[in-house]
């Protein structure tokens, strides 16, 4: 078969449970009782005076909970349902979700009350993907009764799917760290940000470099910046994307665009960092700005510059 | 009851608590509503709320306004964004019909992410008892 006849094969096997029951003289495990009626009207803050004292009615939402086989199972689950899902579950649709719940309340349930019901699979959809991952939408219909007669309908809609595989968070790359400029990092790992200084002339210098562009001296000592600056020049990156670059700044693993800036610190030098906490297109020359260090990963501390705002 | 009425918001902070307490009031031992770590693996950032409390949520939304003599006659919801930890959802409400004493409400729940819940419920308050009603608190 090419692969068109095999999606057909597939598609019209998963059509065939329509119809099919999903549940055959199902039993509530308990009959609709107080301490459960009170345990649901906590979790929901219902106080509603209907679901307590004499005379009670169960909150009519509650339709479903009592057809729930909970930590035992669902012993009345039909083998047509059972079967429907482990096609799918063979199918890597391992995972579901309820997407729709339509009841509708033909009689109240109260205390005492024994509910039987019985369930049929509605609809099986076509292939769908979805934000959560791609699969099949199974629509089943519970009519839950009570000494024979109607007292709910409950139609019940999940998606069952194979979970969209998540990309590991894209990571910065790692800065190269040699006998140059070792010092300088040592310096971020303690949340520092170091000038060096020539000790021949007292020239500062940045970035890190074994000897003094002024005088050419090789000795060296640093200051410790006070983290005041302001944007001396700046450029938006639009394109390529990199989410690794503004993730912490968007909604997870947007790749928007962000801004590059020469900043220029109190003390003279200019280093190339991020601003961070101001939109990309809100940064200006002359903003000022302060020193962050910033953890990007387990591993990865970056000084970049928080805008200041006017 | 007058098509357009809108009901007052009803603020609900999405704790673990609340989902957790949800899941088993509702007999709903899925793992992703109460193990994070199982959440994760089926392609969830956390936990998440179940349909089920969403249901009872809704429920609770229409009877605390139109008071205990309300009766409900059907709820039909949708879900979009899911109800996560640290959440907060807002329910809305709307009178779209009004048929004698029963009325079409169009309720929508949203969260920082959007859309948790739409939906309608019908719901029926008896004439005459709607003077008694001591509903109106939510908030």
């Amino acid at each position: 078969m090419d692969e068109v006849a095999v999606d057909d094969a597939w598609a019209a096997r998963l059509k065939a449970y329509e119809g099919r029951p999903a549940a055959v003289a199902g039993v509530g495990r308990d009959p609709v009782n107080a301490p459960m009626i009170r345990h649901w009207c906590e979790a929901m803050g219902d106080t509603n005076p209907a679901y307590t004292g004499p005379g009670a009615i169960a909150p009519p939402t509650m339709l479903q909970a009592w057809t729930m086989g909970g930590l035992g199972g669902h012993t009345s689950r039909a083998r047509a349902y059972e079967e429907l899902l482990a096609l799918l579950d063979e199918a890597g649709c391992t995972a579901v979700v309820a997407t729709d719940c339509e009841q509708e309340y033909v009689r109240p349930l109260r205390p005492g009350d024994e509910v039987a019901f019985d369930s049929v699979i509605e609809s099986v959809s076509e292939r769908k993907t979805t934000r959560l991952g791609t699969g099949y939408f199974v629509t089943t219909r519970t009519d839950v009764r009570v000494d024979g007669e109607l007292a709910g309908t409950h139609r019940f809609r999940i998606l069952k799917y194979a979970p969209a595989h998540r990309k590991p968070k894209e990571r910065r790359p790692r800065p190269v760290i040699n006998r140059d400029n070792a010092g300088f990092w040592d310096g971020v790992r303690e949340h520092r940000l170091l000038i060096q200084r020539c000790t021949a002339c007292a020239t500062l210098r940045f970035p890190w470099l074994p000897g003094c562009s002024t005088c050419g001296a090789p000795e060296w000592d640093t200051v410790e910046a006070s983290g005041e600056g302001t944007v001396f020049s700046y450029v938006v990156m639009h394109h390529p994307p990199f989410p690794a670059f503004t993730a912490s700044d968007h909604a997870a693993d947007a790749a928007g665009p962000y801004a590059v800036a020469l900043v220029e610190l109190a003390e003279g030098v200019r280093m190339v960092s991020n601003v961070v906490g101001v939109p990309y297109d809100k940064v200006r020359i002359g903003m000022p700005v302060r020193l962050e260090f910033r953890r990007y990963d387990e591993e990865l501390v970056l000084p970049v510059f928080q805008g200041v705002a006017a | 009851m007058r098509v357009g009425e809108e009901l007052r918001p009803l603020e609900v902070p999405i704790t673990r608590t609340l989902i957790v307490a949800g899941a088993l009031a509702s007999r709903d031992y899925q793992d992703v509503h109460h193990d994070p770590e199982a959440a994760r693996a089926k392609g969830s950032p956390d936990v998440f709320m179940n349909i089920l409390t969403t249901n009872g949520l809704v429920g609770r939304y229409i009877t605390d306004h139109f008071g205990p003599t309300a009766v409900l006659r059907k709820v039909a919801i949708r879900l979009g964004a899911p109800n996560h930890p640290g959440d907060t959802m807002v329910l809305r409400g709307t009178v779209e019909t009004v048929d004698g004493d029963t009325a079409v409400v169009r309720v929508l729940g949203e969260n920082g992410r959007g859309r948790h819940v739409t939906g309608t419920v019908t719901v029926t308050v008896p004439e005459g008892e709607r003077d008694v009603r001591t509903g109106g608190g939510a908030g």
